[in-house]
């Protein structure tokens, strides 16, 4: 929902980032206030994962310009797991297995840890375990997922659930869900959706990156950005989703370089010096 | 003049100066004794040029002539009562090498198994021992074995009577109190047929000072029966740790092992299974744990002698500091051993750049049918793993420290003695955040 004098959660000011030395994120600006749904839409390869992955400090991504503030705050002066405590969270689009650490010991010490971050209460195993279950069902999730290692052996769907459940638990300010939808069939998507929802509240947000627009069906999206080479190139409401799903993305990169090649504009003037 | 000399290595010359064989012994075992001894006077001391210690010079080991103790301190039941194991239904605790009565506890146990010091069998069961001790380990070209059964005092019997199932594992606890001692731990385990049973041996060090244990363990496992076998080695952190174990599998008999390697400056385990009858079953797991300056080598031998056996073994060592990790793993397929199924995986994960592993599957097949598959991993931590802790608000330390100890969980989870799980978890959780 959007408020105009919403609290700024996050602002990102004309971010670059490179992986592997080649510049991927090319100027990026963003500004996700207090409350709001964003969507960051584009083809593969636009960029919208680097975004993601640069925002919660992935060591393969390097931050090469810009600047980005979390509740004001300069967010790449902190640490990846500080970052976490801060109330910055990712859904990762591909989560790791971790064979050896049970899922339930993996989710009560990251629970735990913020708790403690937080100075509130940690929960003993049993307690956890009440805790955790009643999260799960609301995610229909299997309560043998507990007993098994962290996402080891998980189909996609249940990694993903996996991913909704842990941010249940962490309860972020920010969460940044990566093709949350990809590998869901249409039951699972409307469920994960649904405690996605539930998880909104006027203090919190929540950027979708996604490449369809089925997603956005359940979760209704302030603002839809799409990506295309590094930066955004437009940005629209609901209905830009819906207009994406049937024309492609080709119509808004041909506008984009129309506007663009446009005497006046930055890149006009820089191919014409 | 020509003088005949035998050439003594001064290590050998300065153990043996004071060498008396024990009064009251039995004859047959005085022969042992005295072929032992012989046999430690004529085998050289292993060097670096010995294959099967190119990885672990004991050089440092030969230059220390520690005599057994005599006598031992008298430690109470409340100093060792954090080491004892809840589901044991019988222990025997040797403190410096000597039986210690007192903290040992043989009450509860079941009719058909026999838990006592091996010293005070020797008369009394002498044919139930004979056709075992110093068979299973021999010392004809084992100097270290050699040099145990010449010192053979006190020591471990096990014995599960015939088709006796369901007992409670044995605790066999070795403590070393002090340092400039070297002791001689001597097991056997006489598991008869169709008998069931878990031993627990125990290396414990009191002392972070310099001391030398030399251990022989030998388990006998009669057919259809089944032996659980734990090895755990917490020795002191300037000991030196050698232990010969030998084991021999009759027809349809299976034995599992789980070997724990945490301590001692330098350690060095052989363990050789020899699958005697048809059928027979092994599963070898092996976990070494080490960092500082800490050598841990690890030798298995797998000896495929009939049809229709099967061996699982997975080794794995997690190395930090500037430790060395060594894993020689033979599986050895004897002509005749058909259908033999056998699977050997060495993994290692290197916790810093001067942490050292050498390792070394072998495989000899001398039969045309078998299937027989090995590997080995050396590697670090997983950066998407880390990383992925991390995300989630846990530091850096606690997140390599919980990856590091997911690694061995798989070992330590299959010990069957769930209190020993829930310390050794502890154990290896505060060493892998120390090392983090």
């Amino acid at each position: 929902m959007i408020k105009a004098d919403a609290k700024v959660l996050l602002e990102v000011r004309n971010l670059s980032a490179t992986v592997a030395g080649v510049e991927i994120l090319k100027g990026i600006d963003l500004t996700v206030r207090a409350g709001e749904v964003h969507a960051i839409m584009g083809p593969n390869g636009s960029g919208k994962s680097t975004l993601a992955k640069a925002l919660v400090g992935h060591p393969a991504y390097t931050v090469s310009g810009g600047e980005v503030l979390f509740e004001g705050k300069d967010l790449f002066a902190i640490a990846p797991e500080e970052r976490s405590r801060a109330g910055l969270f990712l859904g990762f689009q591909y989560p790791v297995e971790i064979a050896g650490v049970s899922n339930s010991a993996f989710l009560r010490l990251i629970y735990n840890t913020g708790q403690g971050a937080h100075g509130k209460d940690e929960l003993d195993p049993l307690e956890f375990d009440d805790f955790v279950r009643e999260k799960m069902k609301l995610l229909d999730m299997d309560p043998n997922f507990l007993d098994r290692s962290v996402n080891d052996g998980f189909s996609g769907g249940e990694k993903k659930r996996n991913e909704i459940l842990q941010m249940a638990l962490l309860e972020p300010k920010l969460a940044i869900l990566d093709e949350t939808d990809s590998g869901l069939d249409i039951d699972a998507l409307r469920t994960v959706a649904g405690s996605v929802n539930r998880l909104m509240t006027p203090d919190n947000a929540v950027v979708l990156v996604t490449h369809y627009q089925r997603l956005l069906n359940y979760i209704v999206p302030d603002y839809v950005h799409v990506m295309e080479g590094g930066k955004i190139i437009k940005t629209g409401g609901k209905a830009l989703a819906e207009e994406l799903e049937t024309r492609g993305y080709d119509w808004v990169v041909e506008e984009y370089r129309k506007q663009e090649s446009r005497p006046g504009s930055p890149a006009y003037a820089e191919s014409h010096l | 003049m020509t003088t005949v000399a035998t050439a003594r290595h001064p290590y050998i010359e300065a153990l043996l100066q004071n060498y008396e064989t024990p009064h009251g012994g039995v004859s047959w075992l005085n022969e042992r004794r005295s072929a032992a001894l012989e046999r430690a006077n004529s085998l050289a001391v292993p060097t670096t040029r010995d294959e099967d210690w190119r990885f672990t010079d004991i050089s440092p080991l030969t230059k220390l002539h520690f005599q057994p103790a005599a006598e031992a301190p008298r430690l109470s039941l409340a100093d060792l009562s954090h080491y004892f194991i809840g589901e044991a239904a019988g222990r025997l605790v040797f403190v410096d090498g000597l039986f210690a009565p007192d903290l040992s506890a043989t009450d509860d146990l079941p009719a058909g198994v026999q838990v006592s010091n091996l010293a005070e069998c020797l008369k009394n069961h002498g044919a139930l021992i004979e056709p075992h001790l110093a068979r299973h380990v021999p010392f004809g070209d084992n100097l270290f074995a050699a040099l145990n059964t010449c010192y053979l005092r006190d020591g471990a019997l096990v014995r599960i009577a015939k088709d006796l199932v369901r007992a409670a594992p044995v605790h066999l606890l070795f403590v070393s109190t002090r340092p400039e001692i070297a002791t001689y731990p001597r097991c056997l385990v006489i598991a008869e047929n169709g008998s069931e049973c878990t031993v627990i041996e125990d290396y414990v060090g009191l002392t972070d000072g310099v001391y030398v244990n030399n251990s022989v363990t030998e388990i006998s496992v009669a057919a259809n029966a089944r032996v659980r076998h734990v090895k755990l080695q917490r020795e002191g952190g300037g000991s030196f740790h050698i232990a010969n174990c030998g084991v021999s599998l009759a027809k349809d008999s299976a034995y599992a092992s789980h070997t724990v390697t945490l301590g001692a400056r330098m350690s060095r385990h052989d363990l050789n299974v020899v699958l005697q009858g048809e059928g027979a079953a092994a599963r070898i797991d092996g976990l070494a744990l080490i960092s500082g300056r800490q050598l841990a080598d690890t030798h298995t031998l797998l000896d495929h002698a009939k049809p229709n056996g099967k061996s699982v073994q997975i080794h794995k060592c997690i190395v930090g500091g500037a430790a060395h990790a060594v894993f020689n793993g033979k599986v050895l397929v004897r002509e005749g051993a058909q259908l033999t199924d056998s699977a050997q995986e060495s993994r290692n994960l290197l916790l810093s750049s001067r942490a050292h592993v050498d390792t070394k599957p072998q495989l000899e097949i001398f039969a045309d049918d078998v299937k027989c598959s090995h590997g080995a991993t050396v590697g670090q931590l997983d950066a998407e793993q880390v990383f992925y802790l991390k995300s989630r608000g846990l530091s850096e330390t606690r997140a390599r420290s919980l990856l590091t100890y997911a690694f061995g969980a798989e070992i330590i989870d299959r010990i069957p003695v769930p209190s020993l799980v829930a310390r050794l978890e502890r154990i290896v959780l505060d060493q892998t955040a120390a090392q983090a």
